[in-house]
């Protein structure tokens, strides 16, 4: 089973039906069944939204959410959900889960906020996350704040947006993408499978 | 490198059972064109980089058609889905985001009550916040302080905003509203000319350069398009994020994919 945490930050209907595209067992944990999420073998963090709403809101799950990281079980952050993968974001005062070092920083003021729309990857390292999947290919971002890890090794790809910044990182078994891989169409379906790979592996 | 959008437009009747795809000219006459979902697919098929669902029923009754349309689509079609047309509240918003849509437009609610673009920012964040503004130009002789005047080719001109699908005008400055609504939180502006809605004119370039010029935040430009030329057009002589049309992709006078690949060839960045 691959539990999509469901802590009231956007539908989760575009993430689920992703999913269920790939993998025939997705389940949504809310409040009430958080315990099951022991039994996962991939966990998702899906997210729209602000920084601080979304750490104030997985708060109820971030105790089971470190003991499934520390299981070694593989664990997925999309967009905001990547984010708050990290220390802390400019865009607000929580701290962030802490699982990839690095801070969350606002696009420059240089380009049109949010960077919204179809962008290429430029691939840093392989990863698992990414199989078969090149340069040429396109994901669908919206985000106005962007991810940088202390460790150049997190950064798997990134994509160009007034700076080359972070599209898709991972240390260990923590992985995030910033862009929507349910709202990219084939290729983002193509990396949801990668992620139930890694998940079964 | 950021490609530049194609967006097809799928003006809905919502008042027939299942809802149609239908295409207005100049906001008035209508033909049918489709089933919202079948094109949908359709068009994902052939390469679009987001839909617009945009609501034309003047009926009551399409709030649960509109949801159940939204709802079929995003179980087969993975990508950006917007409703507008119909989204009066952040309870008709809230609807929208329920039944599987990624972003909301508001065009008349936000005219009468700017709130609401605040309000629909703050609780489903700016990115799912889209700001519709229909414009018509209004030439002046004279200079007018409480206009922004643009020079264009048929002389000098302020643009109006108009609501309720075209049907009444409001007085107010399409440029400065463009300006307030992202102080107050949109992400994104689809900005139609209705000069040029149905003409197959082209594109308002001097409206959309203009519009463009003064906000950060994305726009697309819609409203008179009948060529890929149109399309080629808007990006190289404006700084719009995405093209939005409908008609030349509902009477398959070209593929998205045709479009595209004619974009790509004139040297200008899209997703093949």
């Amino acid at each position: 089973m691959i539990a999509i945490i469901d802590y009231g930050m956007g539908n989760l209907f575009s993430i689920y039906n992703g999913l269920k595209r790939v993998y025939d067992r997705p389940m949504v944990i809310t409040a009430d069944n958080i315990t099951d999420m022991r039994a996962a073998e991939g966990v998702i963090v899906p997210g729209v939204g602000a920084f601080d709403d979304c750490i104030r809101n997985l708060e109820p799950f971030s105790e089971a959410l470190f003991a499934v990281v520390e299981s070694g079980v593989p664990v997925l952050g999309i967009c905001i959900g990547m984010q708050v993968l990290f220390d802390a974001s400019e865009e607000g005062n929580e701290k962030g889960l802490g699982l990839i070092p690095g801070e969350v920083v606002r696009l420059s003021a240089n380009v049109r906020v949010p960077h919204m729309g179809w962008n290429n990857l430029h691939l840093q390292r392989h990863s698992k996350l990414l199989d078969g999947i090149t340069d040429a290919d396109y994901f669908y971002f919206v985000h106005s704040y962007y991810c940088v890890p202390r460790d150049d090794d997190a950064t798997v790809a990134t994509v160009e947006y007034g700076v080359e910044l972070a599209a898709v990182v991972n240390k260990e078994n923590v992985y995030g993408v910033q862009f929507h891989p349910e709202k990219s169409s084939k290729k983002g379906l193509h990396v949801l499978s990668d992620f139930v790979s890694v998940c079964k592996h | 490198m950021l490609a530049k959008r194609i967006i097809p437009c799928l003006d809905c009747d919502f008042g027939v059972p299942g809802g149609r795809v239908v295409k207005g000219i100049e906001f008035k006459q209508i033909k049918s064109a489709g089933i919202p979902w079948d094109l949908a697919a359709e068009y994902d098929e052939q390469g679009a980089d987001e839909l617009v669902f945009l609501d034309i029923t003047a009926s009551h009754e399409r709030r649960d058609t509109m949801a159940h349309v939204i709802a079929k689509t995003a179980t087969n079609v993975f990508m950006p889905l917007t409703v507008g047309g119909g989204i009066h509240s952040i309870e008709d918003a809230r609807r929208a985001f329920n039944a599987g849509a990624d972003k909301v437009s508001v065009n008349t609610a936000a005219l009468k009550n700017p709130e609401l673009v605040n309000d629909i920012a703050r609780r489903f964040g700016s990115q799912a916040c889209m700001v519709a503004i229909d414009a018509k130009r209004r030439y002046v002789r004279s200079e007018d302080a409480a206009r922004e005047l643009i020079e264009t080719k048929e002389g000098k001109c302020w643009f109006e905003c108009s609501f309720y699908g075209g049907r009444k005008f409001t007085g107010v400055d399409a440029i400065k509203w463009a300006m307030e609504i992202e102080e107050r939180g949109a992400g994104e502006i689809m900005l139609t000319s209705m000069d040029r809605d149905g003409t197959k004119d082209g594109f308002d370039l001097e409206l959309t350069s203009a519009i463009c010029d003064r906000v950060n935040i994305p726009v697309i430009a819609s409203g008179g398009c009948g060529l890929p030329e149109h399309i080629k057009d808007v990006f190289k002589f404006t700084d719009a994020s995405a093209a939005l049309a409908a008609s030349i992709f509902h009477y398959k006078e070209y593929t998205i994919g045709e479009v595209k690949q004619y974009l790509k060839d004139n040297g200008i960045h899209v997703r093949l």
